[in-house]
């Protein structure tokens, strides 16, 4: 589909084509190598395969019909996706969302941090050759799944983080669940460094592979775990905070060697960060409180109050089939997802259906770096350096 | 009801007609963000003031977007989102462009990561960038027909079959 200008010419180099269908891209991306012997001299990568138009489908869905279109796109990070996008529609309508939804949503996409950390970790190393890290690591995640399916019912597309709060009260038995898992996790993070980051063959296999300077990755828009390894502690919890993060203490993890080996220190240290967090958050829940904003129109109302009172009932009516119509206006709203910054991009003309929706994926973004970090290395180490950006195709194409 | 220019807005603004006075043609505060509308033959400049200026230094180009205000003109919507990592602000340059010369220059020589994004727009909006060193679609197929996300493209396509270009449509046919 694509034709590619090689960069030396016919005589010296081949052009070989890496994908779609290929176990390291976690999902169907294609790229195209040009080799010179075993040294890649360009990149070019090919992207679209997953492809679902869902910017487009948000136009055609009132405003909260589009949150179980988020789900699917960075469908390691479902609840991060929902966070974004409420949290865009909430700006746009002024909407306060009260501090116990708050402090719950971001145990829930803490939790989600990990979870979506552990299956970077597990298929990295399994693409390195590690193949017990992985078994390791989804162990781990599956617990993580077992307190979503007790939060919101659901394993994966939870769809439990809603315009002005959460779809659900927390479940009876939700403290014991996370405390067990708080309890277990920070010796099982452990175990995955005794794993790897003393292990030789990892060390080889990512110490120095991948490289990019600070300069050039924040020239290239790269955010999240990649830039924080290049030495910029930027971190939208702490630049820019939401969800009441300013409230938490964490630190951010940096480092400056900038490599494969570097981006995994970071991404395991933000495991432990993530705990901590979890740990406050755990704290601050109330076990009594709202956790929906008080917006009628908006919000549907309490079952109890549809059956007894008559607005409630024409509310409950509206907002199911003719939506609610938030002022005119942009909003762009930015969080930081376990690969960066994650934005969501609402415009609206004052109607029940948004006119724009647009998510700024850091997966896609951060791809583009692929080629600076792969040009000139050796063709082994494409695949380190495709799993160490983190991608997810999902949310490439969208 | 119009808010009043936060801080920030009043910074850049002020940096921006310091530069050129004609280089700032609204400013719009909404919720708390702002957004500094650009002619469109001065983007490029602009956007190369608000990186490189010692009081703006917007060195991350967050995002880039595109909004059809069809049938309104003029039709196209730019927006491009800036963030400055060592001052910690953010703020949105906007183009407006007409519907039948969707151009204006490419920010690729300012931020390299504006490539992708523009790409994009270009893929399902058909907005085309001066001085784009990679001007291709990206998302959808070379054959694709038509910029799915412009208002006036049916959200289910224009063809009971998909819309997969010459690739697929010379088999189906008998």
């Amino acid at each position: 589909m694509t034709t590619v200008e090689t960069a030396v010419g016919t005589a010296k180099t081949m052009v070989l084509n890496m994908g779609p269908q290929h176990p390291s891209t976690h999902g169907v991306l294609r790229i195209l190598l040009e080799l010179d012997g075993e040294t890649v001299v360009k990149a070019v990568p090919d992207l679209g395969y997953l492809h679902t138009g869902i910017e487009k489908s948000c136009e055609d869905k009132t405003y909260s019909q589009a949150i179980t279109l988020t789900d699917r796109m960075d469908y390691l990070n479902p609840l991060g996706n929902n966070l974004v996008y409420c949290l865009a529609v909430e700006k746009l309508l002024g909407l306060e969302v009260p501090k116990r939804a708050q402090y719950i949503r971001v145990m829930m996409v803490e939790l989600q941090r990990i979870s979506s950390h552990l299956v970077w970790l597990g298929t990295h190393a399994i693409d390195l050759g590690a193949m017990s890290v992985f078994l390791y690591c989804f162990r781990e995640r599956e617990e993580i799944l077992k307190i979503f399916e007790l939060f919101a019912g659901q394993r994966m597309m939870t769809s439990y983080i809603r315009i002005g709060g959460l779809a659900l009260d927390p479940p009876a038995g939700w403290r014991q669940a996370v405390e067990r898992f708080l309890k277990m996790m920070p010796s099982r993070v452990d175990e995955y460094e005794t794993l790897l980051t003393e292990n030789r063959i990892w060390i080889g296999r990512t110490k120095g592979v991948g490289y990019i300077s600070a300069e050039d990755a924040i020239a290239l828009s790269m955010t999240g775990p990649t830039l924080r390894a290049a030495g910029v502690a930027y971190d939208n919890r702490k630049v820019f905070p939401y969800s009441s993060y300013e409230e938490f203490d964490f630190s951010v993890p940096t480092r400056t060697e900038s490599d494969c080996y570097a981006r995994y220190l970071i991404r395991v240290a933000e495991m432990r960060e993530s705990l901590k967090i979890i740990r406050q958050a755990f704290d601050k829940i109330s076990n009594e409180g709202p956790i929906k904003a008080e917006a009628p129109g908006i919000i549907p109302p309490q079952r109890e109050k549809m059956k007894t009172e008559m607005e409630a009932l024409i509310y409950h009516f509206k907002i199911f089939t003719e939506g609610f119509s938030p002022a005119p206006g942009e909003i762009f709203v930015t969080v930081e997802s376990p690969r960066g910054e994650l934005g969501c991009f609402i415009a609206s003309d004052g109607s029940p259906k948004p006119l724009r929706v647009h998510f700024r994926g850091p997966s896609y973004i951060n791809l583009q770096a692929l080629p600076k970090l792969i040009e000139g290395q050796l063709i082994s180490d494409v695949i380190a350096c495709i799993g160490t950006i983190d991608i997810v195709l999902g949310e490439v194409d969208r | 009801m119009r808010e009043s220019p936060s801080n920030n807005a009043n910074v850049v603004a002020g940096c921006l007609r310091s530069w050129n006075a004609n280089a700032v043609a609204e400013v719009i505060e909404f919720r708390g963000e702002t957004t500094i509308v650009v002619p469109r033959e001065l983007l490029r400049a602009a956007a190369e003031h608000c990186r490189g200026d010692a009081k703006l230094r917007y060195n991350l180009l967050s995002d880039a977007t595109c909004v059809d205000r069809y049938p309104g003109e003029p039709r196209f919507e730019l927006n491009y989102h800036l963030v400055s990592i060592p001052r910690k602000e953010k703020v949105r340059l906007r183009v407006w462009l007409a519907g039948d010369d969707p151009v204006v220059d490419s920010l690729v020589p300012v931020w390299p990561g504006a490539n992708w994004l523009e790409r994009e727009i270009f893929d399902l909006f058909g907005i085309r960038f001066n001085g784009h060193p990679d001007l291709r679609r990206i998302l959808l197929p070379d054959a694709w027909e038509g910029h799915p996300l412009r208002r006036d493209y049916p959200v289910e396509g224009y063809r009971d079959v998909p819309n997969t270009g010459e690739l697929f449509r010379k088999s189906s046919t008998p």
